[in-house]
């Protein structure tokens, strides 16, 4: 450094150098918050811009046998638009993981509310017991609501040994329902989690001052804090819904072919099938419907919001 | 039902929090249409007398009426109290109009004259203009206001108020001070308010309760309060006091002789009740009765001391003086009618003198 007799003019330009960033750095916050996130927009963009590129110029190629033919086309676009099968997996997919989304935030409001309204110690064990299940494999827990719902399954073996029912009931197993039942459970943490959040976040003086202009607990819970936290509800749905609509696992596993979702026509046109140029197609048809449904589900929630305040 | 003509009757209300006991034997009793102010530092109880008049607490014993009717097992909701909140609990998804309009829901008044009654309340808030404002666009003052304009459209027999300019500047506080007197006299309403600000009490209040430690010291109006406090704790806790030893030498008509330490024999008609001669006492004087001189004066109220200490305030100066037996200072305040030349030199002799009566003699306890 500057105290060893190096060449000296070597020195005071790589001092003058580091204090020129330095004060750019001192001087605009937009310089520091591109600085800090620099590792993260270096990977999104390698790793999210790039294969998505990829994906949208491959959607436009034709397969021909084991090649591409890479001309632009937009045959792959029409196909999806033609053939029924395409929309119909999509449109299914879309109200499978819709109402995943649903039973999972109605289900973990409760409980979020409960932890942050009615927990006043070990907040952070009621936390942790909470997304205690979801330390074991995403797999793991799939087998296991097969083990739960299968024909001769825990429910199933239950209801017969206690006479209810005589024969195993079969619609159970490998249908919408345990698809909706399994993503419902298997994505409860993402819902509790952003709920708790901003339900915590809520001042309880609102809560007594809603009270004392004359709010019975209904009449409350609906203006003050269901609106207070549906901040934490749209972000939950978002969190559900997103990466539900594109799961295969849980359909594959449990959904039989009436549980089938677009996922697993992806999959088979990445794998089995063959048609890379088809499944990508498929994938920006999905991208872009999910993105459609969420960005009109976030109006409508704000909409509501300020209807029912 | 109650045994008088107060609006607002505590009696022997008791709370406990687990083994703390937070209000002790509590019992107030509130005329209709009064200011009325609950004193005390922190954690003396106050905000938890408030909270029990609203219904967010609900005493260990006792019984509150309010108009009459016992309060237990009564839901806030339901009764006819509205409280301002020290935070002031300003909704911050509603703007200022919807915030104002909050409780008139439940009264499902046709549109045109909901709309009217918020214009009303907006202009005697002196906002008129800012009905469409988010609460997050507000200042301190403009909150304050809305929170109070929230409550009092709901026009209830009681508003509650804690501590609502606790955290205002001083000037907008003194500002606030004057407006929510006279909004209390416009409306009529009777308001409890709770505040550690001796000042603030003192300004607002026709009647006043000191709290400690969960008891009720002395409830009694502003200047009363200063003038006679009941014992050493009040005459403390309101203002500066001095306080000397005594002993009581004689009664006479309406009043009592007392033999002070360092002072000597001091007359005085501000005596508690069941005063005997020969009785020890505590006598007290106030700062600004006291008066400095170089020189003696003529009379017989009046005692020798050495200049300790002054400080210059501005408006007025504060002297302390050390007496001969009395171990604490004595604080004179004087008033700086003249301009002051000069504070005195330090240990130079000064004469404390003081009128009949301006002594004040308290009970035990």
């Amino acid at each position: 450094m500057s105290i060893t007799n190096g060449p000296m003019p070597d020195d005071a330009t790589g001092l003058r150098k580091t204090s020129r960033l330095g004060a750019l750095l001192q001087r605009s916050e937009a310089a520091r918050g591109f600085t800090l996130l620099s590792p993260t927009l270096f990977i999104m963009a390698v790793g999210i811009l790039v294969p998505i590129g990829i994906l949208v110029v491959m959607s436009f190629w034709t397969q021909v046998g084991f090649g591409f033919d890479t001309t632009a086309t937009t045959a792959n676009y029409q196909m999806a638009a033609e053939r029924p099968i395409y929309g119909a997996l999509l449109r299914r997919s879309l109200w499978m993981s819709g109402m995943a989304t649903m039973a999972t935030v109605i289900l973990s409001y409760p409980m979020a509310y409960f932890v942050a309204f009615h927990v006043h110690r070990n907040k952070m064990m009621w936390i942790v017991l909470i997304t205690l299940p979801f330390w074991t494999s995403y797999l793991l827990r799939v087998f296991a609501w097969k083990v739960v719902l299968g024909y001769h399954g825990v429910i199933n073996s239950a209801l017969m040994n206690l006479g209810l029912i005589e024969a195993p009931l079969e619609f159970l197993l490998y249908s919408q329902s345990a698809v909706v039942i399994t993503l419902a459970h298997a994505w409860a943490a993402f819902a509790i989690l952003p709920m708790y959040v901003s339900l915590e976040k809520i001042d309880k003086s609102l809560l007594e001052a809603a009270t004392d202009l004359g709010d019975g607990p209904i009449a409350r819970f609906l203006r003050i804090t269901l609106p207070l936290s549906l901040p934490g509800v749209i972000s939950a749905s978002l969190l559900i819904f997103i990466p539900t609509t594109g799961d295969y696992i849980t359909p594959t596993l449990l959904g039989g072919p009436d549980g089938a979702m677009i996922g697993n026509l992806i999959q088979k046109q990445f794998g089995a099938i063959n048609n890379w140029p088809m499944g990508a197609a498929l994938s920006i048809i999905l991208m872009l419907s999910i993105g459609a449904i969420a960005v009109s589900f976030m109006l409508i929630a704000n909409f509501v919001r300020k209807r029912i305040s | 039902m109650t045994q008088n003509d107060a609006f607002i009757s505590i009696q022997n209300v008791n709370k406990y929090f687990g083994k703390f006991h937070a209000i002790n034997d509590v019992s107030i009793d509130i005329k209709h249409g009064e200011f009325f102010s609950l004193l005390g530092s922190s954690g003396c109880g106050k905000t938890t007398l408030l909270r029990m008049l609203a219904g967010f607490e609900n005493p260990t014993s006792g019984e509150i009426y309010i108009d009459g009717q016992p309060m237990s097992g009564v839901p806030p909701h339901h009764r006819p109290v509205n409280m301002v909140f020290q935070s002031y609990a300003i909704f911050p998804h509603l703007n200022v109009r919807d915030n104002i309009a909050y409780g008139l829901r439940k009264q499902k008044l046709p549109r045109a004259q909901r709309d009217a009654l918020v214009d009303e309340m907006l202009d005697l808030i002196k906002l008129p203009d800012y009905g469409d404002h988010k609460a997050n666009q507000l200042s301190g003052g403009q909150r304050q206001r809305i929170a109070l304009a929230r409550s009092l459209i709901l026009r209830p027999k009681v508003l509650l108020l804690d501590e609502p300019l606790g955290a205002l500047d001083k000037q907008l506080r003194e500002q606030m001070q004057l407006e929510l007197r006279a909004l209390q006299k416009t409306v009529g309403i009777t308001f409890v308010f709770v505040t550690h600000d001796q000042e603030e009490a003192l300004t607002l209040s026709d009647r006043m309760a000191v709290m400690s430690n969960g008891r009720d010291l002395q409830v009694d109006t502003p200047t009363r309060l200063y003038e006679s406090p009941i014992n050493r704790e009040v005459a403390s806790f309101i203002g500066t006091m001095n306080f000397f030893d005594g002993r009581v030498k004689a009664l006479t008509n309406g009043g009592a002789e007392i033999e002070a330490v360092g002072l000597g024999n001091l007359c005085t008609s501000n005596i508690p009740p069941n005063l005997k001669p020969g009785q020890s006492v505590c006598v007290a004087i106030r700062p600004e009765k006291l008066s400095l001189s170089r020189d003696a004066q003529s009379g017989f109220n009046q005692v020798k001391g050495r200049l300790d200490n002054a400080a210059y305030l501005g408006e007025r100066s504060h002297y302390y003086v050390s007496i001969e037996g009395v171990s604490k200072p004595v604080a004179v305040s004087v008033q700086n009618r003249q301009r002051a030349n000069g504070n005195g030199e330090n240990q130079c002799p000064v004469w404390l003198s003081w009128e009949d009566n301006a002594f004040v003699v308290l009970g035990n306890g």
